[in-house]
């Protein structure tokens, strides 16, 4: 009873939170409304008994990529006029978008009714092996049966980092950094003159 | 719990619904009872430490001091200014209030005394605080006007640059532990060194771990000697600049309350949370919670002590902490404890 209420809520509150994040004419609200929607398909994820998934999804979209979505949005001064004036232009784009999202939706379903594979069930019996808990069956799958798989995902972020961390290096040379060991090893006696000025006259230092 | 009101003649689903918010309850009263306490202790400590009184009239020894402050601000005109997004400005500090609230959900306070005993409580923990910018943000954004706004920006960078390190932190307590359950990873604690200190702390791959939790709890919870968001000589107030009466009281709460979960953290995680500091029988006849409430207002005594003696960062020296200094080393920290842990065989 109350998985099937909380269900209803969270799918609902999903798809509500989704449609509003199209329809929001203020960006902002839109990345807020999007992060609603990660929220409760995290919630979605508790129910069919994938805890760890839910988490990450938070941790990972919520916590992290979200946020610099909203501090982009946030500092952007945006012009709605000239936003909408690019909606015509952008239109078939759009729909061309929808029409691969709506074919791929299909084939999943496809794929799902002609019962090649199956789902996690409302009531938490989910297909984990009996006994393991969330975690352990990830890893389990993530470092045995796709070790190379999830090396090469690994190796290919690596890769990618690094490029764009050399994109986007530059030596400063304009700039005066600060060398915190260099301070902390400075004594005294090598800072600071000790001089004794004779009365009335002027001090070289 | 739930059990218990079976009894009573509830079905199986509102025996557990009756169970669950009881036990909100007897979290979130107590909470917010400590969080008014905890602000009279900060500020009696800092007093001692600058060798003044500190609240002293309001009630015997100024001990009614919070509860004076909360009724002045709830007396106070709720103020919205007029150029505010008016929505997301009201929304802001009751989402910080909750957040502060929700991650207590999984802490352990004795053997099984726990609301959700789930075996993803550390991660539950990483997601609930990693929500706790957004009520920062949000507050900034909508007040339509600088300071906030500088204060939410900063804040936003602070919390994303700790909570990497942090999270390579956890990961070292966690492959000790073999489980995210916090439970069990206080039970992994029992006599963990020499079979008689309970705790990770005294390991010695684990204790460098624990100082940079313990930084970078501050640095998260926006504490001193990290509170730039609300340094005054810089930005006014901070991101609550524009805010008052009881949602600036929201705000403060919720700060409060994170504190005392950065404390509750530290002492689960790395002093054996509701476990006594020795694997001794005689030290059991104690309670475990009165154990966990004083490793807890221990930790705070910390904090507090940090605020009075520290002076505050520089920005560009914040960030070169958690960056350079505190992801490298942790990172390290990882290789080496997973390296002993294989060497040694503890995962067969």
């Amino acid at each position: 009873m109350i998985q099937i209420i909380a269900f209803y809520l969270f799918a609902a509150l999903t798809i509500a939170s989704a449609v509003a994040t199209i329809f929001s004419r203020n960006p902002v609200h839109s990345v807020l409304f999007l992060i609603l929607a990660f929220f409760n398909a995290a919630g979605l994820m508790v129910l069919v008994g994938a805890e760890f998934i839910a988490m990450l999804l938070i941790i990972v979209y919520v916590g992290a990529v979200a946020v610099l979505f909203l501090f982009v949005v946030m500092m952007l001064d945006i012009d709605f006029a000239e936003l909408r004036a690019g909606f015509v232009k952008n239109f078939p784009l759009g729909l061309l978008v929808a029409a691969v999202l709506v074919a791929e939706l299909l084939v999943g379903l496809g794929v799902l009714k002609s019962g090649a594979m199956t789902l996690g069930t409302p009531d938490g019996t989910a297909a984990i092996p009996v006994g393991a808990s969330n975690i352990e069956a990830i890893g389990a799958l993530m470092y045995g049966r796709y070790l190379f798989l999830f090396e090469a995902a690994g190796l290919i972020l690596l890769v990618a980092m690094i490029g764009a961390i050399v994109l986007t290096h530059r030596q400063r040379t304009d700039t005066r950094g600060q060398n915190i060991s260099k301070q902390i090893a400075r004594r005294p006696d090598e800072a600071t003159v000790n001089v004794k000025p004779e009365v009335g006259k002027g001090v070289q230092l | 719990m739930t059990a218990f009101f079976q009894t009573l003649g509830m079905s199986h689903e509102w025996a557990w619904f009756v169970s669950t918010v009881c036990g909100i309850l007897l979290i979130a009263l107590p909470l917010m009872l400590a969080v008014a306490m905890i602000i009279y202790v900060d500020r009696k400590i800092w007093a001692a430490m600058a060798l003044r009184r500190g609240p002293n009239v309001v009630g015997p020894f100024g001990l009614l001091q919070s509860f004076a402050d909360g009724l002045k601000v709830f007396l106070q005109e709720t103020i919205i200014p007029s150029a505010s997004n008016k929505g997301l400005f009201l929304i802001a500090p009751v989402v910080t209030f909750t957040v502060a609230l929700l991650a207590w959900a999984v802490i352990p306070f004795n053997s099984g005394a726990v609301l959700a005993d789930i075996n993803v409580g550390l991660l539950y923990v990483l997601a609930i605080s990693s929500l706790g910018v957004y009520g920062t943000v949000m507050a900034g954004w909508a007040s339509n006007s600088k300071y906030p706004f500088f204060s939410a920006m900063r804040a936003s960078a602070q919390m994303i640059s700790y909570e990497v390190s942090i999270g390579f932190i956890l990961i070292c307590v966690v492959l000790w532990a073999g489980t995210f359950n916090l439970n069990g990873i206080v039970w992994a604690q029992k006599g963990h060194v020499f079979g008689i200190i309970n705790g990770f702390v005294a390991n010695p791959l684990l204790f460098p771990m624990w100082v940079m939790f313990l930084i970078s709890g501050m640095a998260e919870t926006q504490r001193a000697p990290f509170d730039l968001t609300e340094a005054e000589s810089e930005l006014v107030a901070g991101y609550q600049t524009e805010y008052s009466s009881m949602a600036f009281a929201a705000y403060w709460l919720g700060e409060y309350a994170n504190v005392l979960l950065m404390c509750a953290l530290n002492a689960t995680l790395f002093w054996g949370g509701w476990l006594p500091p020795l694997d001794i029988p005689v030290l059991y006849l104690v309670p475990g919670f009165i154990w966990f409430l004083l490793k807890v207002a221990f930790f705070f005594f910390v904090f507090s002590w940090v605020k009075a003696t520290v002076p505050r960062y520089r920005y560009d020296q914040l960030m070169r902490l958690g960056w350079k200094v505190f992801l490298p080393v942790s990172l390290l920290f990882v290789v080496l404890v997973s390296g002993y842990l294989m060497a040694t065989g503890h995962f067969q």
